[in-house]
């Protein structure tokens, strides 16, 4: 095994490129995916405005886009990736399939977190005479922090593999790399260093992660 | 203060319909605490819950202050129940929020200034005694504790009405019996209406002015707390009775040269010879059988069974002595 045959700056780029690519998805997944739990956990059954057809269908639609294997959802949003970001390729490209992957999960994630406050605690609040939108922000949320909190966890982390897939389709980053050298070069240095980096990438999101939790965890 | 006109709730779940209230129709005076005792599922949560339409009825009238709360908007409604504070079995207290940003929460809700926030809190605090628990969360405090900062926080926003849902019901004895003195307190200072209900008779004898008894959704008997507790009418209010106290029975008529009495005390009288002055005055004997002596809220009050010996005519004299006296005798 010769490491000195391995490109750093090269690899050190495609670490960017990766964090870089992770950074935006998350965000956006998280922009779009606790909305949309919320609105999930509103409408369910016995919630405050419960309202089940409108329930079921939005159920369907991210169970639908759950249920798609990840290479195969990034290749088949990319008409609708060119149309949001101009290309399929590179990081901007990237950050559309991620997020259509990543945003359903984290709905339902932020959905079961909500599911697991107390519902006396927001009796309590609605005797007080609080509105829906007072209990979604100064109940709900508050109270389900540490449950969110493990859900953006799980969510970056699901985020980290998807991103080195996206280099399957010239997506750049640390995927895109290990692919090129390692699986069409055959050169396993770079396979074994991208590796490395993706898991202790992991580890630091799970151990900051699980910080966050205990933090604000009350019970 | 509160009246309820025709309140009825079915839920319906699936094909099966519950009827949970029927016709339920009650007054509450300004000022007075008034309890619901019933077993449970007799309906007791959802009419106290129907007071501030947390449970919307499926018919009748909720009317609070002079509003009918069944009439109003939504946002109108937000605006009344700011007026109701109400506590809970299990305490709802915000798990993510210090006991001092609970007490703050209905205030916070009402965008009151932070300088009224601060004074009202400190006040509650010290009201309810947990000044040196402000910075806690409630997962670092006892039941009674909980409760306490659930009653300051119902308090928060001046309320003219406090409903408490079992609030004594997950509490030891003795907690119970603190929770039961602060309300009390409150309800004197500050003349809050307190509605309670509860399965304790307990409860009802230490605090309450009035009661209703309600069973399988109907009101099956209400009145002034000595009354029912001293006259039952209905089983199940009987069987609540018997909770706290032994029943005073009197049993029926033995034999000719003595007679059985039930005779009932109540206030300051209880605690004066009465009958030993009666008896001196006639000269009759008394044994006595069976009795009690308590107190309803603060007033004391006495269920004696005695049995009478001697002359007939002496004894007749007796009851009548006592009778002037302003008690309360039954003869067997
Ligand atoms: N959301 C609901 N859906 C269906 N039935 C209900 C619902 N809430 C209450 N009930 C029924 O209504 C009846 C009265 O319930 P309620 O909770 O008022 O009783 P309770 O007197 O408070 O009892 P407990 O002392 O056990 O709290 C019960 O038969 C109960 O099963
Ligand atoms: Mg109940």
């Amino acid at each position: 095994m010769d490491f000195s045959q391995v490109s750093w700056p090269e690899i050190g780029q495609a670490t960017l490129d990766t964090l870089d690519m992770l950074g935006l998805s998350a965000l956006f997944t998280f922009l779009v995916g606790l909305p949309l739990g919320i609105v999930l956990y509103l409408t369910s059954k016995g919630a405050l405005l419960q309202n089940r057809p409108f329930y079921a269908a939005v159920s369907l639609v991210i169970n639908v886009l759950r249920s798609f294997p990840f290479v195969i959802l990034m290749i088949a949003v990319i008409p609708l990736t060119r149309l949001l970001v101009g290309t399929s390729l590179g990081v901007r490209g990237s950050i559309p399939p991620l997020v259509i992957a990543a945003a359903p999960f984290f709905a339902r994630l932020v959905e079961t977190s909500l599911r697991e406050v107390d519902r006396g605690v927001i009796e309590a609040a609605q005797s007080m005479g609080a509105s829906y939108r007072q209990i979604v922000w100064k109940v709900l949320l508050p109270e389900s922090l540490p449950g969110l909190l493990a859900g953006i966890t799980i969510t970056t982390v699901t985020l980290v593999s998807y991103t080195a897939m996206s280099g399957l389709i010239g997506g750049g980053g640390l995927g895109d790399l290990a692919i090129r050298y390692g699986y069409q070069r055959f050169e396993k240095e770079v396979m074994i260093v991208t590796v490395v980096i993706l898991i202790a990438l992991v580890q630091i999101l799970q151990m900051i992660g699980d910080k966050l939790v205990q933090r604000f965890s009350r019970r | 203060m509160i009246r309820l006109e025709g309140i009825t709730k079915h839920y319906d779940t699936g094909s099966r319909r519950v009827t949970a209230l029927s016709g339920i129709d009650l007054a509450v005076a300004k000022g007075e605490i008034f309890g619901v005792i019933g077993h449970s599922g007799a309906g007791k949560s959802t009419l106290l819950r129907s007071i501030n339409l947390l449970e919307r009825p499926t018919s009748g009238r909720v009317i609070v202050d002079g509003t009918d709360l069944t009439a109003l908007g939504t946002k109108q409604l937000q605006e009344q129940r700011r007026k109701i504070g109400m506590i809970f079995q299990h305490f709802n207290l915000l798990s993510s929020a210090t006991v001092e940003d609970n007490i703050a929460f209905p205030l916070k809700l009402a965008k009151t200034p932070k300088a009224d926030i601060r004074r009202k809190v400190s006040e509650l605090l010290e009201l309810t005694g947990l000044t040196e628990h402000r910075f806690k969360y409630p997962s670092q405090l006892s039941g009674g504790q909980k409760q306490r900062v659930g009653i300051a926080r119902a308090l928060a926003a001046d309320p003219q009405v406090l409903l408490c849902d079992e609030a004594t019901s997950a509490l030891d004895p003795q907690t119970t019996n603190s929770i039961l003195s602060l309300l009390l307190d409150i309800n004197e200072r500050f003349g809050l209406t307190i509605v309670l209900i509860t399965h304790e008779m307990h409860v009802i004898r230490s605090i309450c002015d009035r009661v209703a008894v309600i069973h399988e959704g109907t009101l099956v008997e209400q009145g002034r707390v000595v009354d029912v507790f001293l006259k039952p009418q209905h089983p199940v209010t009987l069987e609540f009775v018997e909770q706290v106290s032994d029943p005073v029975e009197l049993p029926p008529a033995a034999d000719l040269a003595a007679r059985l009495l039930k005779i009932t005390f109540l206030g300051e009288r209880t605690y004066e010879p009465i009958l030993s002055k009666a008896v001196q005055a006639t000269g009759v004997t008394f044994s006595i059988l069976q009795g009690t002596i308590s107190k309803l809220k603060q007033v004391p009050y006495g269920q004696l069974v005695v049995k009478l010996e001697g002359d007939g005519a002496a004894i007749e004299r007796t009851i009548e002595t006592l009778r002037a006296d302003g008690l309360d005798v039954e003869v067997a």
